[in-house]
C-alpha cells in the first residue's frame, strides 16, 4: 500500500518550479518599492524592470570576475579571532539538518579523466590545507572560523578535471546546489572542507564534506556535498536561481 | 523694485548641475531605499525598517537594485566632482568657510535672518554642501570596501575591517538621511530655490536687496 507517497514529490519537480518561482519572488518583491519610484509607470509591466535588473546582475558578475585576483588571499586570523558560538545558517531550521548516508560517496561527473566515486577514507588520504576567515554571509552579518581540507585544486587536478571548463558545480544531499566559476575553483583557499573546528565536521556544519570558498559570499561555501561536476554548461544554484548575482565574490 | 540686469546673468545652477542634481536623487533614493532591505536582512542597530518604506521586498530583490543604481550613483558623482573643480564651481562657491563667517551665519539662521540668495551659498550652506559631498564620497568607498573586502582588501583594512567598515557605511547613509531632511524642509520654505533646480532661474545680484 503506498497510498501515503505523493505521486509527484517536490524534489522530482523542484528543478523546473525553480524558473517560476524565481521570476514570481522576484516580480513580487520589486513592486513594493517600486511604488515610490515608478510612479506613472505601468506596474503591470515589472517583467521589464526584472530583465533590467537581471542583466545588470550579469553585468556585475563579468565586472566581479574581472577583478578577482588568481593570487589574492582573503585575509587570515588568529585562533584567538575565532567566532565563538558560530551560527548555523542554512536556507532550512537547524532540527531538519538531514543525516549522513553511512554509505556515503563523493560523485564525480562531467569534464573529468576519472568518475570513480570517493570514499571518506580516499578523500582524507589526500594532501590538506586548514585556515582560519571570514565568512561573509550576503545578509551582512560575517563570523570567523576554522576549516581544513583538500585544496579543490589539487582534488580537480588528481580527477584529471579539465580546467579550462567554465563552472564547477556542486549538489548536496539536503537539496542544496550552488556553482563557481573556474578561476575561483582553482584559488588556493577554495578547499573541500573535511573539518570544521578542529573537528570532523559534524552535520550542521555539513557533513561529512563541504565546499569552504572564503573568496565568495557565505551561500556559495555548500554543506553536505554529494557530487561535484565540472562543465560549460551554467549551472546557476538554490539562491541564483532566485536571484541572487551569481559571482557573489567579496 | 527689483532692478532689471544691465547684462545676462548667470543661472543660478546652470544646466549640468540641474541634471546631475535630479540624476543623482534618482540614484540615492534606489540606494538608501534598497538599502534598508539589506539592512533588515540582518539589523546592526536593534531596530528595523519598516517593509513598505524599502525597495526590492525581499534581500535579493534589494541587493539587485543597489547593485544597479550603484553604477549610476558612482557615474553620477563622478561627473559631478569632475564638474566641480573643472568649472571653479568648487572653488566659486563651496569653498569652506571661515570661523568667524560661520559663526555670523550660523547666528543668523538660528534667528531665521540668514540672507539667502539664489544662486550664492552663505557658510552654512558651503559647510553642509561641501560636507555632504565628502559624507558620500566616504559612503560610496565603505560600500566598495564591504561588497569587495578582499579583492579591495587594503580599502577595508582602512576602514578598520570588514564589521567596522559596514557600521560606517550605515552610519554615513543615517548623515545622509538627515541632510535629505534639512535639504527638503529649507526648500519648502524656500520653494523658489526648487524652481532654480528645475528651470534655468538668473542668480540673484551679489549685492544685498
Amino acid at each position: 500500500m503506498n497510498r501515503t507517497k505523493p505521486v509527484v514529490t517536490a524534489a522530482e519537480i523542484q528543478k523546473d518550479l525553480m524558473p517560476l518561482r524565481r521570476r514570481g519572488l522576484l516580480r513580487g518583491g520589486l513592486s513594493l518599492g517600486a511604488l515610490t519610484l515608478l510612479t506613472g509607470c505601468d506596474l503591470s509591466t515589472h517583467s521589464g524592470v526584472d530583465a533590467a535588473l537581471e542583466a545588470m546582475l550579469r553585468f556585475d558578475d563579468e565586472v566581479q570576475a574581472a577583478i578577482f585576483g588568481q593570487d589574492r588571499l582573503a585575509e587570515t586570523y588568529p585562533a584567538s579571532a575565532l567566532t565563538i558560538p558560530f551560527r548555523f545558517n542554512a536556507y532550512y531550521p537547524e532540527w531538519e539538518v538531514p543525516n549522513v548516508d553511512p554509505n556515503w560517496h563523493l560523485a564525480v561527473s562531467g569534464l573529468v579523466a576519472d568518475k570513480t566515486p570517493w570514499s571518506l577514507a580516499a578523500l582524507r588520504a589526500l594532501p590538506q590545507t586548514s585556515q582560519i576567515t571570514r565568512h561573509i554571509c550576503i545578509e551582512g552579518w560575517s563570523q570567523i572560523g576554522q576549516w581544513s581540507g583538500i585544496p579543490l585544486q589539487v582534488f580537480l587536478k588528481r580527477v584529471g578535471a579539465d580546467l579550462r571548463a567554465r563552472y564547477v558545480n556542486f549538489t548536496c544531499f539536503d537539496g542544496y546546489s550552488t556553482s563557481i566559476d573556474m578561476a575561483s575553483a582553482l584559488h588556493p583557499q577554495t578547499i573541500l572542507a573535511l573539518v570544521f573546528d578542529n573537528q570532523p565536521l559534524a552535520p550542521q556544519w555539513g557533513a561529512p564534506l563541504r565546499l569552504r570558498i572564503p573568496t565568495k559570499l557565505g551561500f556559495k561555501s555548500a554543506k553536505n556535498l554529494q557530487s561535484i561536476e565540472v562543465t560549460n554548461r551554467f549551472p546557476g544554484g538554490y539562491w541564483e536561481n532566485q536571484g541572487y548575482d551569481w559571482f557573489a565574490g567579496v | 523694485m527689483v532692478s532689471t540686469p544691465k547684462r545676462a546673468r548667470r543661472p543660478a545652477h546652470p544646466l549640468p548641475i540641474r541634471l546631475m542634481h535630479w540624476t543623482g536623487v534618482y540614484a540615492m533614493a534606489c540606494m538608501i531605499l534598497s538599502g534598508l532591505v539589506i539592512y533588515n536582512a540582518s539589523p546592526l542597530l536593534p531596530f528595523s525598517f519598516p517593509r513598505w518604506a524599502g525597495l526590492g521586498g525581499w534581500l535579493g530583490g534589494a541587493l539587485a537594485w543597489h547593485l544597479s543604481a550603484m553604477w549610476l550613483l558612482f557615474a553620477d558623482g563622478a561627473a559631478y566632482l569632475i564638474y566641480g573643480f573643472m568649472s571653479g564651481h568648487f572653488r566659486r562657491d563651496l569653498h569652506p568657510p571661515t570661523v568667524p563667517e560661520l559663526a555670523l551665519d550660523i547666528r543668523d539662521a538660528l534667528k531665521f535672518r540668514l540672507a539667502h540668495r539664489i544662486g550664492h551659498y552663505n557658510a552654512v550652506q558651503r559647510l553642509l554642501y561641501a560636507g555632504i559631498v565628502v559624507v558620500m564620497i566616504v559612503a560610496v568607498l565603505t560600500g566598495l570596501s564591504i561588497w569587495k573586502p578582499v579583492q579591495f582588501g587594503w580599502l577595508t583594512g582602512l576602514f578598520g575591517g570588514y564589521p567596522i567598515a559596514r557600521g560606517i557605511h550605515l552610519t554615513m547613509m543615517l548623515l545622509i538621511v538627515a541632510f535629505i531632511v534639512l535639504h527638503v524642509t529649507l526648500v519648502v520654505l524656500y520653494p523658489r530655490t526648487l524652481v532654480s533646480m528645475v528651470v534655468n532661474v538668473a542668480a540673484e545680484q551679489d549685492e544685498a536687496p
